[in-house]
């Protein structure tokens, strides 16, 4: 609660600077929507109060003495043999390590509660979202419901939701500031993002690593509403006429082209039907060669870290 | 490569005390030649590195047991090794200033080296003939770069030595040489020591 | 016959690249055709290309740098220019394939083609004078490494006028990188230009290692060394440890993309995070190479000007030591959020929050060295104060994405821009400034006109704050970075604040440009006679500005720290007048033809032009060959000379 309250002080400060700016911004990463960025959001205020113990004396002192030591001012003591003191360095040394070692068990123990593979605890069964970064737009496929879109995502309030992220291109990361952290996409591999919103809402969501000329375009938006809602907006899906199969997907990864000098964002589609495994296939492109003489069935997708099933 | 050497007699009274003190610069190159082996040593960390983690990465062609001919990689193991010796024979006989038995000794090192180098090319060649080239899998092309690295050292190495008996024969063996030859020596006993790791890392533990 | 060569490599279509390049070919004319004019090429081949004195080569180091970090800044304003416009329908003034390029070769151009040669610049000028050698261990190398970063510089700008630079970041991770992604020429320039002056890195580090282990004067031994020498060394000790790995993973890369090997692609196993792990591990030991020589020369100049001796000598070269070494374990947080475990994240996050431990030492060192002395105000303690509060900022912001719930977050943001650049402008650039103003009277003979560096200081550090808050503010908002287009409306007034703060630099580039300028002309009036301006306190204020070419005509004895200062206050003894033969190298050209070869090599290799690789690599080879066939590349300067240079020092200096 204490977090909170400093939080609150924090964010009217912040408005108040923001304000002067004549500009009424929305500071994503402390506007924080989801469990997971609520968590985080509050690491980066302990963690930047902590250091801030050492960094305001350094700062005040250098003033301070630049101030006092400088050498029109007769009146400060002049020490010139003076070099040494082990009270002081045991002080510039002792406290650091301090503040460092408090960091430190912070660090060991959020790692592991924000470890963006750990399931979150919930009631709700986690909804499961494969992703895939293609040249430049975000395929989200709901394999529980069949369906797919691209450049739109959409989830209910409340629900832990477990991104398997993968690229059929150069390396992405899927982003959504406001609900917490990011994981990389890439080609072959699997990696995993636990993520759960707390409000409603629309949320902006990008790639946050560079991939390729088209980079900016890939943004889309995240929806966040009741259960209903998320229902509605999959009958949306399912009412579409297009489809979604290997061949058609090898379509939609090829890279969008330029338009007035800019790669416009790739329109938010809807696929009412997913060829099922489809993301493995995707994945299984880079894991076996394509001059193998094995199967594809005979190798597993390569996983990275600790993702359990 | 130059470095300054100082006059014979002392430049300052207090010359000669432990730190600072003036070293010859034959001992300078010495001592150059150690860091930069180490530099190179970190160089075949990065390949002993890659090669290990894409060892298993066949994308489902080779392995390592398919392809690697055990008998025949000791056999240019023991070339390399016996080549180290003779090369710290022409040592020892530079140190007895005897420059014939330099010349000679050089010239069995080279020969042997250049024996390790030709069994590497027409094993690569027998691979890529065979269709199992670099370009085929990860692991293949690690394992190219790995064993080709140290070739084209040893290749190298072969260059600097023949450069090194040319100018034996026609300049003699004076102080320059004589340096030169001990900072060649000890590159060749640092490629004998990778390639003891090649052999065991790529093709022992490959095949086993 | 060209390769991929052809002339639509020149960039005729776009007219910001094409009228650049029309300016710098005039320039670059005028220059030729001044120095002819003059009838220079003579004196110049002869007393600077050829030059094997480690001072000479520093300063053209510098010189080198300083026109890099003009093109490098050129590119940072056209980045923010772009960046203030480029959102909702506005397109900005370049466009991506162009923009992508930009913030490629800043990074590249400012880390590799800036702060590289600066500190090599920097040592080079200092380093043997501050020990009290006559040169670096091996001349030649050194003169080598100069020509070899040359080499990269010459290759990086000629992609400018033909072809292309790589559209990858300068981090140039594949699979983007490979040749499925990149086909271009760009990221064949990228990998040639750092290879080779990354070739030039790695000489340095090993003959400035060799130097300063070998070369220290009578008496002094490690721990008399003073703080700067001790600062290089490390920082040496990183390039030999890390530039290897930056070689065998550029090495890696250009297989995969020449010899279709698979190392780090897609296809076929190959595995890009290796690069990353390669590349980082490489690339966070550089941070400390850049960072480790500021912090040496803040050192100095705290001591130097406080009037005081460096409070805690042994802390400080403990705390050097400790993040040298820390700086090979901590690659990991450049990615944590690539999937690795909890515990392995964890632990690389921790081991970077313990650098904290030492730099925090640094910083209150410093501060005790200023405590109780009398402070002189000036241009460079103005920079060591700004530097001292900015990199206290900074060096937060660093600590904060170390760890990993926070970096989740913040990764790639502009927050992690505006970090880089607070620790890099704030610590190395100041550094660096400061460097090149404490030893530019030792350098050239002449100081440098304070007042303008007072205002270029002003400007500067206004600029940075100015340019780069907005940026941490971005990064609050969730803005990444690389983005060359946006359409959230809330970003686009801190993108304009930010292009206030970069004009604000500008004058402030513009200021120091003035002061080099408007020194030179008034080089008379600041003319330093002692070779002692500061009243300095290490070995090379003890003799003249700028030096002869031995340096000292008898080696100096190091029994103390800040030897300098105790000869000072025992009395100067007379100077000694009975000299000893000084063995010193002769000058060679050979170094300045390898590296024309490599030149040739390197754009051969990107053009795919085989003839004129094998050209370049024999040549190359060749030279260095003939080179070893020359047995006479020393000589002995005799007694009686070194006594008439001496004497017309002293006489120069009773005149004044």
């Amino acid at each position: 609660m204490k977090e909170r309250k400093y939080h609150h002080y924090f964010r009217t400060l912040l408005t108040i600077v923001a304000a002067a700016s004549l500009s009424g911004c929305s500071w994503a990463l402390f506007d924080s929507k989801g469990e997971i960025g609520i968590q985080e959001r509050n690491l980066i205020l302990t963690a930047i109060g902590l250091m801030l113990l050492v960094v305001i004396p350094a700062i005040v002192m250098t003033v301070m003495f630049a101030w006092r030591y400088r050498a029109s001012n007769k009146d400060a003591t002049y020490a010139p043999d003076w070099a040494h003191s082990y009270k002081i360095e045991a002080v510039v040394w002792g406290v650091p390590i301090l503040i460092v070692a408090i960091l430190a068990v912070v660090t060991w123990k959020t790692t592991h509660s924000l470890d963006p593979y750990k399931p979150i605890e919930s009631d709700v069964k986690p909804l499961q979202v494969e992703v895939v970064s293609l040249n430049w737009k975000w395929l989200f496929i709901y394999p529980e419901q069949g369906i797919a879109t691209v450049n739109e995502l959409a989830f209910p309030e409340n629900t832990p939701v477990t991104f398997h992220i993968t690229s059929d291109t150069v390396m992405n990361t899927f982003s959504v500031p406001q609900l917490g952290g990011m994981v990389y996409a890439m080609a072959g591999q699997r990696t995993q993002l636990n993520l759960i919103a707390n409000e409603p809402g629309e949320y902006f969501g990008q790639s946050g690593n560079y991939s390729g000329n088209g980079f900016s375009a890939m943004r889309f938006k995240a929806h966040v509403g009741s259960s209903e809602a998320f229902d509605s907006w999959v009958a949306k899906a399912k009412a579409s006429s297009d489809t979604l199969d290997f061949d058609g997907f090898k379509v939609l990864a090829k890279p969008g082209e330029m338009v007035n000098h800019r790669y416009p964002i790739h329109p938010v589609t809807y696929y009412s039907q997913v060829q099922p495994g489809l993301f493995k296939q995707v994945i299984d492109q880079y894991v076996v060669g394509i001059n193998s003489n094995k199967t594809l069935s005979a190798a597993a997708p390569v996983e990275v870290g600790v993702e359990k099933e | 490569m130059s470095a300054i050497e100082t006059p014979n007699k002392p430049i300052h009274t207090a010359h000669g005390e432990g730190h600072g003190h003036h070293h010859d610069a034959g001992e300078i190159k010495l001592f150059g030649m150690w860091v930069y082996l180490m530099t190179d040593c970190i160089l075949f960390a990065c390949l002993f590195a890659s090669y290990v983690v894409l060892k298993d990465a066949t994308a489902g062609g080779v392995t390592g047991k398919d392809i690697f001919e055990l008998p025949f990689v000791l056999v240019e193991t023991f070339v390399l090794l016996f080549s180290s010796i003779t090369s710290g024979l022409a040592t020892v006989a530079m140190h007895r200033g005897d420059k014939a038995e330099v010349m000679k000794w050089l010239k069995f090192t080279f020969l042997l080296g250049a024996v390790f180098v030709g069994m590497e090319v027409y094993e690569f060649h027998h691979l890529i003939a065979e269709g199992h080239g670099p370009s085929h899998s990860a692991f293949l092309s690690a394992f190219f770069t790995l064993v080709g690295t140290h070739g084209l050292h040893v290749t190298a190495g072969l260059l600097w030595m023949l450069v090194l008996m040319h100018q034996i024969n026609t300049r003699g063996l004076n102080d320059t040489n004589k340096s030169r030859l001990n900072l060649l020596a000890l590159f060749w006993h640092f490629l004998d020591v990778v390639w003891i790791c090649v052999f065991t890392v790529v093709y022992l533990m490959g095949v086993l | 016959m060209f390769g991929k060569l052809t002339l639509d490599a020149i960039p005729f279509h776009e007219p910001i690249i094409f009228y650049t390049v029309c300016v710098v070919a005039i320039l670059g004319a005028a220059i030729v055709a001044a120095i002819t004019y003059f009838k220079s090429w003579g004196y110049l081949w002869r007393e600077w290309l050829t030059s094997v004195d480690h001072k000479k080569i520093g300063i053209m180091y510098i010189i080198v740098a300083l026109v890099m970090l003009v093109r490098g800044f050129a590119d940072a304003i056209m980045m923010r220019t772009h960046l203030a416009m480029s959102h909702g329908d506005n397109a900005g003034i370049l466009p991506p394939e162009h923009y992508d390029q930009v913030f490629t070769a800043h990074g590249v151009i400012m880390l590799i083609f800036v702060a590289m040669p600066l500190i090599s610049g920097l040592m080079n000028i200092v380093v043997p004078l501050q020990i009290g050698a006559r040169d670096v261990a091996f001349p030649f190398l050194n003169s080598l490494s100069f020509w070899l970063f040359l080499a990269g510089v010459v290759l990086v700008n000629i992609s400018l006028a033909v072809g292309e630079f790589a559209q990858t970041g300068w981090v140039a991770y594949p699979p983007l990188s490979g040749l499925q992604y990149s086909p271009g020429v760009g990221v064949d320039y990228y990998i040639w230009s750092i290879q080779i002056s990354g070739l030039g890195s790695l000489l340095t580090g090993v003959n400035f290692v060799v130097t300063i282990l070998k070369m220290r004067t009578p008496g002094m031994t490690l721990m008399k060394m003073p703080i700067f020498t001790w600062t290089a060394f490390c920082s040496n000790i990183l390039i030999c440890g890390a530039f290897p790995i930056l070689t065998a993973a550029l090495a890696l890369l250009s297989l995969d993309r020449y010899l279709d090997f698979h190392f780090f692609t897609n296809e076929l196993g190959g595995n890009p995070m290796m690069y990353v792990n390669l590349f980082w591990a490489w690339g966070h030991p550089e941070v400390y190479i850049l960072i480790l020589p500021a912090f040496g020369v803040f050192s100095e100049v705290a001591a130097t000007f406080s009037r005081k001796p460096l409070f805690g000598y042994t802390s400080m070269v403990i705390a050097t030591m400790a993040i040298a070494f820390l700086s090979f374990v901590v690659w990991l947080h450049h990615f944590f959020t690539m999937g690795s475990g909890a515990n392995v994240n964890a632990f690389f996050g921790i081991a970077t929050m313990i650098i904290a431990v030492p730099t925090g030492v640094k910083i209150f060192t410093w501060l005790f060295t200023m405590y109780r002395g009398r402070l002189e105000i000036n241009s460079m303690t103005l920079y060591t104060l700004g530097f001292l509060i900015t990199f206290s900022i900074g060096g937060m912001a660093g600590v904060l994405m170390a760890v990993p719930g926070a970096d989740f977050l913040l990764h790639n943001s502009l927050f992690l821009v505006a970090h880089f650049h607070t620790v890099i402008i704030g610590g190395a650039v100041f550094g660096y400034l400061v460097g090149i103003t404490y030893w530019f009277p030792k350098a050239t003979g002449f100081k440098l006109n304070d007042k303008l560096g007072k205002y270029a200081f002003w400007f500067w550090i206004v600029g940075f704050y100015v340019a780069f808050s907005p940026m941490y503010v971005l990064g609050f908002m969730g803005m990444t970075r690389r983005l060359n287009h946006y359409d959230n409306p809330d970003w686009t007034i801190w993108m304009q604040i930010a292009v206030v703060g970069v004009a604000l630099i500008a004058v402030g580039v513009a200021f120091i440009v003035a002061q080099l300028v408007v020194s030179f002309i008034q080089r008379k009036k600041n003319i330093d006679v002692t070779g002692d301006p500061w009243d300095g306190r290490t070995l090379e204020w003890s003799i003249p500005s700028p030096p002869p070419f031995y340096n000292f005509a008898v080696l100096p004895r190091g029994d103390k720290l800040d030897a300098f200062h105790e000869q000072k206050r025992g009395g100067l003894p007379a100077p000694s007048t009975v000299y000893e033969p000084i063995h010193m190298p002769k000058n060679t050209g050979m170094a300045v033809i390898m590296s024309a070869f490599a030149t040739v090599l390197g754009f051969a290799l990107i053009w795919h032009i085989w003839w004129l690789a094998i050209i370049g690599f024999v040549g190359a080879v060749a030279t260095f060959i003939i080179r070893t066939y020359d047995y006479d590349i020393d000589f002995y300067v005799q007694p009686d000379e070194i006594a008439r240079i001496e004497q017309a020092h002293l006489q120069k200096a009773t005149q004044a």
